[in-house]
């Protein structure tokens, strides 16, 4: 299936969770980001559950403040 | 207000734009913007709408200037090493436009006082660097209703919005709370570009202006990031959250509350 992440059309396979494209995508802190979802911001313990599917449209929004790096 | 003279002058060349005019300059003098933080971000803000002749400025910041300040906090100057950073940002928006009156608050920002000093302003830009004060100043500004602009800066990348409150995405509707403690790594991994700091901190004071004068569309609802690296601007589109803890449907955030202050494990590091 193919996925729009933070802009840019990738293919994943089928099934993949919220929580699986984290990991897939190098974000090394999950907890330092929100997950936008077809326009939802998606509640943190559906990460693991939510499967995606095919032209899903995903943003990752980073906690930006001072003094840590998220990505 | 009747402009004299001397301000036709002075802002000749933003009064000569038909979108602001003498009228849009007399709304600028008569504005009162609060900047919470007069370190990175803060200080190009402040330099640039003081120039513009924003009537009011208050600049809230409890630190003194440290001289690893001075490579983006453009307002401080070298000599002023060890000074109140507000007494040295005061001095230098009265050197730039004597038109602006300034008002210092040399505090750390809490739940105690920050609603009585940001309801005395039209709009406010978060300047800060940390999370604790990021939801305090949002959460302050949906209970006095007063518009924002939130930004965040690291290493080579930027974000800000701007926040209508109960109108427009809110900085929980978003982020829903701080991050845990134990996901905040050390700040010796951090560090940021000054340009960074003065792109993200000029696109604020751009949205206190628009918002002054009136002019424009905000950037609400949606996320602005940039990256210095790679020179990309993206906004992301975004709308407000019925799950909101502030401002969603059915809000557990009644009334303001200090979140726990984040605490860096690096002695006397000044991020």
């Amino acid at each position: 299936m193919k996925l729009l992440v933070n802009g840019k059309e990738t293919s994943f396979s089928d099934g993949l969770t919220v929580s699986e494209l984290l990991v897939e995508q190098n974000v090394k802190m999950p907890d330092m980001v929100s997950v936008e979802l077809n326009g939802q911001i998606l509640r943190r313990t559906e990460f693991d559950q939510r499967a995606l599917q095919d032209g899903d449209k995903v943003e990752f929004l980073y906690f930006m403040g001072g003094g840590y790096e998220a990505n | 207000m009747k402009l004299t003279e001397q301000q036709i002058e002075r802002y000749s060349r933003q009064i000569i734009l038909k979108e602001v005019g003498g009228a849009g300059q007399e709304k600028l003098l008569s504005s009162k913007v609060l900047i919470v933080g007069a370190g990175g971000l803060g200080a190009p803000a402040a330099l640039y709408l003081a120039a513009a002749g924003v009537g009011t400025l208050g600049v809230v910041d409890y630190d003194r200037v440290d001289v690893t300040n001075l490579q983006r906090q453009v307002i401080h100057h070298t000599a002023d090493i060890g000074r109140a950073k507000v007494d040295s940002a005061r001095e230098r928006i009265q050197a730039i436009n004597p038109d602006v009156t300034v008002q210092t608050y040399p505090v750390r920002i809490t739940a105690e006082n920050i609603s009585q000093i940001i309801r005395q302003y039209d709009f406010v830009i978060d300047g800060t660097d940390n999370f604790p004060a990021k939801f305090l100043i949002n959460d302050a500004c949906y209970f006095e209703k007063v518009p924002f602009s939130h930004a965040g800066i690291l290493r080579f990348d930027g974000q800000l919005i701007t926040v209508l409150p109960g109108q427009t995405t809110c900085y929980r509707c978003i982020f829903h709370s701080p991050p845990p403690a134990g996901a905040v790594p050390s700040c010796s991994q951090a560090g940021v570009l000054g340009t960074l700091a003065g792109v993200i901190g000029s696109l604020q004071a751009t949205e206190a202006i628009k918002y002054s004068v009136g002019i424009g569309k905000l950037l609400t609802d949606a996320l602005l990031t940039y990256n210095a690296l790679t020179m990309e601007f993206r906004k992301v589109r975004l709308n407000r959250n019925l799950r909101c803890p502030l401002c969603g449907e059915n809000p557990q955030i009644t009334e303001l509350k200090d979140e726990e202050q984040i605490v860096c494990d690096l002695k006397d590091c000044k991020c």
